[in-house]
């Protein structure tokens, strides 16, 4: 499968159908997912379906834009209308949506295949998606190795080209962790950028859904199929499209680019670092300036974001109460043991930790202390960056601070997991719109990602100062060693 | 801070979770690790600094109130563990 522009080339000259593209994705997953496990469940009938019609379309004429016809993946968070959605839960296990989330159809607007539905830690909670109720993905340049998390499905589906391109979710680097660890471009818009309704919530003053793609041109263009106002979420922004395809290639000369000090400290590995200071040096080659900054508070935005992301989280999660939809425990005796139950079998561990730290968070003589403690410090991490933007128009850094980890290494150890998300939490915490985008290798040939963060509805600044980087070093041309597969 | 075995209880009783004898040991050992690494945020001097709910100025604004049916009752109970007629079923809760 190659990138998504390339695809719909391929399309519009008639040189191959959606029926053959999409086959040729199934195939790939038949072929390769048993190794990756990136697919929690296919729509091949489905899929199908919306390729001939794809195909017949174009026939007649009436294609409906660069999106038509092509194999797309979903995170397993975002709801699709008749095919299981889980979320990556056991208390979800079974749950057919009765309606599409609104990024799923603006999507099938598009006239975009959906091809299936990828593995996540459960509920979008982790690093590695080794959480997930049902099972653990593997990333396809090592297979000993996590490809990050939550939407870790998205990203190994796209890197192992099975897709030429997903959807994830970001809620403090969700998105643009597991891209740096799949060599590929994971996107988190501007919060508001994209609409929720249909996205199974985590927290929701952080949740946004975005893109996993091998190119940065790529996630232009998904982007603005699933951006827009939309009535059905309060909190999607009534601006127009960002329009980030026009300028993609204007490149970055005149431009001032910010590297965080407090981004550049122990803990993060050598060999990111030399990667990341790389990028620097080549955006300084291609005519931009690039300046040291200060983001002050950066240190307290692991403890802010855990403090309010659980705090949500708690309260988001108390609709799974085993009568509506989800799991319900057998035969219980009263409400209270149908509620008690039904949360303690659904639920895994992780989640269960996230709902107990956000319950005692938001509880009567520890609310002002933890919930509105962290909500002020947030204000404070908000304020660093319009600081920031002042003086510089992006800035980089590192996407994540470690390469990717074996399988397991972590799982004993939550903290050790958390701290891996500290360079992606803050921008989440302010808002603003970020995006992973390959810088490299290390010595073990695992990928290196390096994150732009732009002010708030930056989308196309970013995506073109990662665009410049993009064409300069072609990291993504690099394929995955899937030895084994 | 570290939390008594007490503590856990009252947050997952909060929470409405069960948990064995084993996991509020391993729970009062897992959150009290967290809330000492969140208790830093109290040297932060955040005097005369509002909170906020949310970051982004302007994206937050409220629909028309219209009723609408675009998910009728059968949708609705598609996914029911227990439905009888067009209600859901719950244990009884009045003796």
């Amino acid at each position: 499968m190659t990138g998504l522009l390339e695809a719909a080339a391929s399309l519009s000259s008639a040189q191959r159908t959606s029926v053959e593209l999409t086959q040729a994705s199934l195939e790939a997953i038949e072929r390769d997912d048993g190794a990756v496990k990136s697919f929690l469940r296919l729509d091949p009938e489905g899929a199908m379906a919306a390729a001939r019609a794809s195909d017949e379309r174009r026939v007649q004429g009436r294609a409906l834009g660069p999106l038509d016809g092509l194999p797309l993946a979903l995170k397993d968070n975002i709801l699709t209308e008749g095919l299981e959605t889980t979320a990556g839960s056991k208390i979800l296990k079974g749950f057919k949506p009765p309606f599409d989330a609104t990024v799923t159809r603006k999507l099938r607007e598009a006239g975009a295949v959906i091809i299936g539905k990828t593995n996540l830690d459960e509920f979008a909670m982790g690093s590695s998606t080794e959480a997930s109720a049902f099972q653990k993905t593997h990333n396809p340049y090592d297979l000993t190795r996590t490809p990050g998390g939550s939407s870790g499905g998205s990203a190994a589906a796209v890197a192992a080209g099975m897709v030429g391109g997903a959807l994830g979710s970001d809620t403090g680097g969700s998105i643009r962790q597991p891209a740096s660890f799949t060599n590929t471009v994971g996107l988190k818009p501007t919060w508001g950028r994209v609409s929720r309704w249909g996205v199974v919530a985590f927290a929701s003053s952080l949740d946004q859904v975005g893109t996993l793609t091998r190119t940065v041109a790529d996630a232009a263009v998904l982007l603005e199929a699933i951006s827009g106002f939309d009535a059905n979420d309060s909190t999607s922004a009534d601006l127009p499209k960002p329009g980030a395809q026009a300028g993609l290639e204007a490149g970055v000369r005149g431009l001032t680019i910010g590297l965080p000090d407090e981004y550049f400290v122990a803990g993060l590995d050598p060999e990111i670092e030399r990667a990341v200071r790389a990028a620097a040096a080549q955006y300084e080659a291609l005519g931009a300036t690039v300046k040291r900054i200060s983001l002050p508070h950066t240190r307290h935005a692991l403890a802010t974001y855990y403090v309010i992301a659980c705090s949500e989280a708690s309260s988001n999660l108390g609709r799974y109460d085993g009568v509506r939809y989800g799991h319900r425990t057998a035969d219980p005796k009263t409400l209270r043991e149908l509620y008690n139950k039904s949360r303690s079998e659904g639920f895994g561990d992780e989640v269960k930790r996230r709902i107990m730290l956000g319950t005692f968070a938001l509880s009567a003589g520890y609310y002002d202390a933890y919930y509105v403690k962290a909500q002020r410090v947030r204000t404070l991490i908000k304020r660093d960056f319009d600081e920031a933007f002042k003086t510089v128009d992006v800035i980089l850094s590192p996407t994540s601070p470690v390469a990717p980890w074996a399988l397991g290494e972590k799982l004993d150890d939550p903290l050790a997991m958390y701290l891996a998300d500290v360079m992606t939490l803050p921008t989440s915490l302010a808002g603003l719109p970020a995006v992973s985008v390959p810088a490299g290798f290390t010595a073990n040939h695992l990928p290196i990602g390096a994150q732009v963060v732009g002010p708030a509805w930056g989308e196309a600044l970013i995506l073109r100062v990662a665009r410049a980087l993009e064409r300069e070093t072609r990291f993504f041309e690099k394929g995955p060693h899937r030895a084994g597969v | 801070m570290k939390l008594t075995l007490e503590q856990v209880r009252h947050v997952a009783d909060l929470a409405r979770l069960e948990l064995s004898a084993s996991e509020v040991e391993t729970y009062r050992h897992r959150l009290s690790v967290i809330l000492e690494a969140v208790e830093q945020l109290a040297e932060v001097d955040t005097a005369g600094i509002e909170a906020s709910s949310h970051v982004i100025a302007g994206s937050v604004h409220a629909r028309v109130d219209e009723a609408s049916s675009e998910s009728g009752t059968r949708q609705t109970l598609s996914n029911a563990p227990q439905v009888s007629g067009t209600s859901f079923v719950i244990p009884k809760v009045i003796e």
